[in-house]
């Protein structure tokens, strides 16, 4: 193949093991100028970023930080993919920037070492080397640089510090272009290389580091992957490879003796460590794991989350949502009445205006989210409580999702990011929506308000409106957790639930490091979400503002009345399919209207019974009309069965369209959303049904 | 004698990992992580509700549950 001539900019790509503060060091070479990413197929994201160094601009590609090569997943199998430069939107990386923690060198070499014999250039940054000194560690970095062949620059990059030589250092590696000479099992490589040389004279092209982890890592994906290249019968050239080299164990086993042996040579020779004094890090580990104190820190950063996003957020989107309010009575102000201006006020700004009223619950939820893991704690507290939610068929690093999807799923969901198992983030994904989030709860409170007694037991203590309104947090809850079971019997995709989850060292969150995460998390929310959110908004609104109808003057169009909308046209040719929910024409539209948002139902119901204003009064006159509204033979629509069996539909529905977004975003495909809708939306339907049916023999 | 399994042991107890009841792609990432035969470690502490454990080897810190700790065989420290 010739070498195109290319014009593109040099790409750097980042790996290192988790916690060894990647992503601040990435943050400070990239700054703002960092765009986030989907893979394809996958759903580990990619943030790539700018950089200037002396010879030019360079792109910078940060990688999930992972402990090992060995590729379980399509998840995993991405950054092999990458190195190899599989990757069509990344291209063949001309220098690999690996990140290690200096004060944890053993087991972050673990990692380097399967790197450094990738064949790229290679640059160390040596991170957190401040910390050494308190430590008690002393390292001999010119003995470490010499034994591992490759560049290696001490940095902290929490504090800025050795930024310019490590600039410097990646300018000359893309220059030269030098590949790390390190072989930690020449035997093995030896081994791939002529497989590779085997498979590429069968005209398949599989680099030797890809034909080796396809040996090391039995039945892993690099197996799979070139399996499905090069045909079946690699497997078995494979295991007869494996049973020469490895004589009764596992390649794996192996692999992981001889880098640790490595390492233990390499180690021992550059690092002195001194007994120190545990210091505060251990004396906070000890109180925040105890059993008493541990378990009350642990309530009230959970309290603080929750409090944040259900209350601090709330006064912000209520001035969202009055100035989205505001502002539409200020253009119907200034614009003649007609198509324009209902497309102005009901469309756009509306729909803008359901996007924007999550940010304030996103942007708190993520402050604490990301301050949470800066320091540390997040690892604790799913330490503390992962008991629990394993009982719920859940992980202990779901409860953070779960607990906020109480205010609302979209934050909740974009939250499951910290889950490291496939399953359990899925599983954490399609029960969060169960949760009863604040958008559920006007419904409630409007039909509870309506239909249930106030009656009071227990001398006024417990109050029957309230014992229901708990009822249905509790369907919620219920639901969730028959999901989460239901999607580990079913055991959709990956391995089952581990918990393995490495515990690092405290460290003060950095405002900067906070503030770049957030603004990422928010720019990925408006621009996927927000885009197809509004998309729906508008479909909703062209569907009830058209055919156009023509007013008094025969002249004039109007918008039409919403019997004889595309809306109500649509409701009553699907109403048999609601009638056995007890439900009319009406209620279906207003089903159907709030496809996009739950809470939409009320402000629709108000329509079609003719009242005007939402404010308390009007609310009172809106219950007032649909206790009177009666189906064509007589029979009043809204009774206690067939109302209760609403509120049991809007617990285990799925009308949100944000939540689908998100799911659709999170998840990187049209799978999940689809089959949650299905699945919410049929268990919706069927409590429902049974709530009217069994409610009215009673 | 039964094996002693890294389950086995109580806060503030030390080991040294001696072997794997199995060998599959969990129990290599255990061995990726540092818990290699030979490799010195010790159980820090429990959760509240006993369950997952805290260990430290190579001098940095794991969370992991019972279950799993269960796989891990272990020959006392003299």
């Amino acid at each position: 193949m010739n070498a195109p001539v290319t014009t593109r900019r040099p790409v750097v790509v980042t790996i290192g093991n988790p916690n060894t503060g990647k992503s601040t060091l990435f943050n400070a070479l990239t700054g703002l100028s960092q765009r986030v990413g989907n893979f394809p197929g996958v759903t580990v994201e990619h943030v790539v970023g700018r950089l200037l160094l002396a010879g030019g601009e360079v792109d910078v590609v940060d990688l999930p930080g992972t402990y090992s090569l060995s590729a379980q997943s399509p998840d995993e199998m991405v950054t092999v993919d990458v190195l190899l430069g599989r990757v069509g939107a990344v291209g063949r990386p001309d220098v690999v920037l690996l990140i290690v923690d200096a004060t944890n060198l053993r087991r972050n070499l673990f990692l380097a070492s399967q790197v450094l014999e990738i064949g790229l250039p290679v640059v160390i940054a040596l991170n957190m080397t401040d910390l050494l000194d308190t430590q008690g560690i002393t390292l001999d970095l010119d003995r470490l640089a010499t034994a591992l062949g490759v560049p290696l620059v001490p940095i902290a990059a929490a504090r800025g510090s050795g930024l310019e030589p490590l600039r410097a250092a990646l300018s000359s590696a893309i220059a030269s272009g030098q590949p790390s000479p390190l072989l930690v099992n020449p035997a093995l490589f030896a081994t791939a290389q002529t497989l590779s040389s085997e498979l590429a004279a069968r005209g398949v092209d599989a680099a030797p580091a890809e034909v080796e982890r396809a040996l090391i890592d039995d039945a892993g994906y690099a197996e799979r992957r070139l399996i499905e290249r090069a045909g079946e019968e690699v497997r078995a050239q494979l295991q007869m490879l494996r049973h020469t080299l490895a004589q009764g164990r596992s390649l794996a086993t192996l692999e992981a003796r001889d880098r640790y042996s490595w390492i233990n040579t390499v180690v021992s020779a550059v690092e002195r460590r001194e007994a120190r004094n545990p210091g505060w890090r251990e004396a906070l580990d000890r109180y925040l794991n105890h059993p008493v104190y541990g378990s009350i820190a642990f309530l009230f950063a959970m309290a603080l989350v929750f409090q944040s996003v259900f209350a601090w957020a709330t006064p912000m989107m209520t001035l969202i949502e009055t100035g989205a309010g505001a502002l539409g009575e200020l253009v119907r102000g200034s614009m003649p009445a007609g198509l324009l201006r209902s497309f102005i006020i009901d469309g756009v700004i509306a729909g803008v205006g359901s996007v924007v009223v999550f940010l304030p619950q996103i942007v708190l939820l993520f402050a604490f989210i990301i301050a949470l893991e800066d320091s540390g704690y997040m690892s604790r507290a799913a330490f503390v409580v992962d008991r629990l939610m394993r009982w719920c068929g859940l992980s202990g690093q779901s409860f953070i999702p779960m607990l906020s999807s109480f205010a609302c799923a979209v934050p909740g969901i974009m939250g499951t990011r910290v889950i490291g198992n496939p399953r359990d983030r899925l599983a954490t994904i399609l029960a969060a929506p169960f949760m009863t989030c604040s958008a559920r709860l006007p419904i409630y409170a409007l039909l509870i308000a309506a239909f249930v007694p106030a009656n009071r037991y227990l001398g006024g203590l417990v109050n029957l409106q309230g014992l229901v309104l708990l009822g249905f947090y509790l369907l919620g809850m219920v639901g969730a957790i028959f999901t989460a079971f239901l999607i580990n019997r079913l055991a959709f995709s990956g391995p089952r639930s581990r918990f393995l989850l490495e515990m690092p060292p405290y460290r003060l969150p950095q405002l900067r490091s906070v503030a770049v995460k957030l603004l990422a998390r928010v720019r990925i929310f408006l621009k996927r979400a927000g885009t197809m959110i509004f998309a729906v908004a508008l479909v909703i609104w062209a569907l009830a503002s058209f055919p156009r109808g023509t007013a008094d003057d025969g002249v004039t169009s109007v918008a039409p009345a919403i019997a004889d909308s595309y809306l109500g046209r649509m409701s009553r040719t699907v109403e048999p399919v609601f009638a056995p929910l007890g439900w009319d024409w009406k209620v279906t539209a207003a089903v159907i209207a709030s496809f996009p948002a739950r809470e939409v139902v009320i402000a629709v119901l108000g329509t079609l019974y003719a009242v005007e204003d939402a404010d308390a009064e009007g609310e009172q006159r809106l219950i007032d009309r649909i206790r009177e509204a009666r189906h064509p033979g007589g029979d009043p629509v809204f009774t206690l069965p067939m109302v209760i069996g609403l509120m049991v539909f809007y617990a285990l529905c799925l009308q949100c369209i944000s939540t689908l977004a998100v799911i659709r975003r999170e998840t990187n495909s049209w799978r999940w959303p689809v089959i949650a809708w299905l699945y919410m939306t049929g268990l919706g339907y069927v409590g429902a049904l049974l709530c009217f049916h069994v409610g009215s023999l009673l | 004698m039964t094996q002693i399994t890294l389950a086995n042991l109580a806060p503030g107890q030390r080991g040294t990992v001696s072997g794997y009841a199995q060998d599959d792609a969990f129990t290599q990432r255990l061995m990726q992580l540092g818990l290699v035969e030979g490799a010195d470690i010790e159980v820090v502490r429990c959760a509240p509700t006993g369950d997952p454990i805290e260990v430290r080897v190579l001098g940095y810190a794991l969370s992991l549950r019972r279950v799993e700790a269960a796989l891990i065989f272990i020959a006392p420290s003299a």
